[in-house]
């Protein structure tokens, strides 16, 4: 299957027609990691916004799994909008395929396609949530 | 007189490379001096094979300056020729500066496949000629290749095959076009309308090929075209008069981002149904030709079905830092497959795996890698006297970082008895695997092309990460730069 096809079936893609999907897949690329390799590191700088095409990855505080992302799920927002380093790693728990958008070009998607940046905000509201109700 | 006996007869070897252009030379090269034992294979009757058929109008777009302003034995010689291949002694270095007839700092085809076949009759490489690796399978600790000559069994292949193969996109009615592979005499062009699928390397080297030729050229693809990204590429140096004259208004050349709905035969003629991908509508097209520049593939032969994953919509094997398949062990890649790692790939940038300038440093990385593996060897690991003068000069001058932006990286290890030079590795492997004490130079690019010289330091597990400030001429080894440093070692 296509990377475009592929997106079509993500719900952060999910409002986006098949031409503009054509547009993300052709102007980014695909990475894959073997099991067991990092994908994002913990306090270096130049980190890159990753949407997962398939297979899972484990975020990592001090070599201890905290959280599990799958398909459809991404990581590296936060450190490509602030420009800060990541705080914790992100390493492939199976082989790993994903969409690899840079920082710059992460924020002007964000800026382009409007619906693609509310999907992406609601779904990180959710995870916020989440995060509150773990705490309390 | 005698039949000459052909070398590595089917058997046992610790590696068998596959195929005798660039990457495969070099990898074997670099494997002979490391007293690596491996067989090379190729289904073709002498090296370089690839440059005798592309690219099909044009240079290379990797320049060689035969006169700069350090000696052509001198490693650092390597970032002013960037199509020679990697070597110790005196007369393999710099082969092709003698070979080139400075029309242009760019070898045409002919050149780059002389300076190969030259390359190994001086290093007096041998390689099995027209033997075809036919099929593939597993065995307990290593691959089997079936060939046309018997079989070979190695703890480690290296596959170095080329992006070679005519890849067509998935676009409804594009089996009606010509590949790029197909374009021969840009005279046929004459007076015709061209529509060409492909805004890459090759679609605009056939566009600017029938340039003079052809009445109207349109170039479509559902890639934006990026001026920013496409002034810091490679492409740049040869090709983009196209989009020069579509920029700037000129007639009859186009450069569109569409998707293409459909390609359909009318008459002698094609119809070419595309919709916008930065703009909303829809555009059709009546063309003459219409030609598929949508790029190649590894031909990785029955390799998926042992397991082997690839990536760029199934044209390159997806590899690890060390150019191993992600999915099937044992299995590595050199040359321009080698592109199928891309490392940290930091701020996005890629390094320059896809051309000889940087594979060329890939596989010797690689050889002493699986040297490493299979026989024990280690580097010579010399004691560093002077860490600063050492780092700072790798940052100015290692032809090997420069080319391998962010991949590559000079590693250093601290102790009791100071430093010491760990060699060249992949900075994913320093920052990820190594556990000693040290430090890591590594030249890293921003998003709007600014150099980054770029320091790493691992003391008890930790890494701090430091850029340094760029300098106008890429110069980091006066004293300002040297008080930063030693500041940084401590």
């Amino acid at each position: 299957m296509s990377i475009a096809d592929t997106l079509g079936q993500l719900a952060l893609f999910a409002d986006l027609t098949p031409s503009q999907l054509a547009a993300i897949a052709h102007t980014h690329e695909e990475d894959v990691f073997a099991q067991g390799e990092r994908v994002l590191r913990r306090g270096l700088s130049g980190g890159n916004f990753y949407v997962i095409l398939q297979g899972e990855a484990a975020v990592e505080v001090e070599g201890e799994e905290r959280h599990i992302l799958g398909r459809g799920e991404f990581f590296g927002e936060i450190s490509a909008l602030t420009g800060e380093p990541p705080a914790a790693d992100v390493v492939a728990r199976t082989v790993l395929r994903c969409l690899v958008i840079p920082a710059a070009q992460f924020e002007r998607l964000l800026l382009e396609r409007p619906q693609f940046m509310l999907r992406l905000l609601r779904m990180e509201a959710r995870r916020l949530q989440g995060t509150v109700e773990w705490r309390q | 007189m005698a039949a000459v006996e052909r070398p590595f007869p089917p058997g046992d070897y610790d590696v068998v490379v596959v195929g005798s252009g660039p990457g495969g030379l070099q990898t074997s090269y670099c494997l002979r001096s490391l007293g690596v034992r491996h067989a090379v294979l190729s289904r073709d009757d002498r090296p370089a094979g690839m440059f005798r058929h592309f690219p099909i109008f044009q240079r290379l777009i990797t320049w060689t300056k035969p006169d700069a302003p350090v000696e052509k034995t001198a490693r650092e010689y390597e970032w002013y020729d960037h199509n020679s291949l990697l070597a110790d002694e005196p007369e393999l270095k710099a082969v092709m500066p003698g070979l080139m007839d400075r029309a242009f700092d760019l070898p045409s085809r002919h050149e780059m496949e002389a300076g190969l076949v030259t390359f190994a009759e001086r290093a007096g490489l041998d390689v099995r000629y027209g033997c075809t690796w036919e099929s593939t399978r597993q065995e307990d600790d290593g691959l089997v290749l079936v060939t046309s000559d018997g079989e070979y069994k190695a703890r480690a292949v290296v596959f170095a095959l080329g992006v070679t193969e005519p890849w067509l996109a998935d676009v409804p009615g594009l089996e009606h076009a010509s590949h790029y592979v197909e374009t021969r005499d840009p005279a046929r062009y004459q007076g015709r309308e061209v529509f060409v699928v492909g805004k890459r390397n090759s679609g605009f080297e056939i566009a600017q090929g029938v340039l003079p030729w052809a009445r109207k050229i349109v170039l479509g693809s559902p890639r934006p075209v990026q001026m920013e990204a496409l002034a810091l590429s490679a492409l740049r140096v040869r090709y983009l008069h196209p989009y020069d004259e579509y920029s700037r208004g000129g007639p009859g050349t186009y450069v569109i981002d569409v998707t293409i709905e459909r390609i359909e035969p009318l008459g002698e003629r094609f119809r070419v149904v595309t919709h916008g991908t930065t703009w909303d509508g829809t555009l059709e097209f009546e063309v003459d030709d219409v030609i598929a520049a949508t790029g190649f593939r590894t031909p990785l032969q029955d390799l998926p079905s042992l397991g082997l994953v690839t990536v760029a919509d199934d044209r390159i094997p997806a590899l690890t830092t060390w150019w191993e398949s992600v999915s099937l062990p044992g299995a590595f890649f050199a040359g321009n497959a080698s592109q199928g790692a891309r490392g940290l790939g930091k701020r996005g940038a890629g390094a320059s795996s896809s051309s000889v300038n940087g594979f060329r440093y890939n596989a010797r990385v690689l050889a002493e890698q699986l040297a490493r593996r299979l026989t024990g060897w280690e580097p010579p690991r010399e004691r560093v006297d002077d860490i600063v003068a050492f780092l700072l000069h790798e940052l100015s001058s290692a032809p090997d970082l420069w080319v391998q932006k962010g991949y590559l990286c000079r590693a250093v290890s601290r102790s009791d008895d100071g430093w010491r030079d760990e060699g060249v590795m992949p900075l994913a492997h320093y920052l990820d695997a190594v556990e000693d004490d040290g430090a890591a130079a590594s030249v890293e690019v921003d998003e709007k092309g600014t150099i980054l010289p770029t320091l790493y330091f691992r003391d008890r597990g930790e890494i701090r990460e430091h850029q340094l400030d760029p300098h106008p001429l890429h110069e980091y080894e006066s004293e300002p730069y040297r008080k930063h440093v030693a500041a940084l070692v401590g």
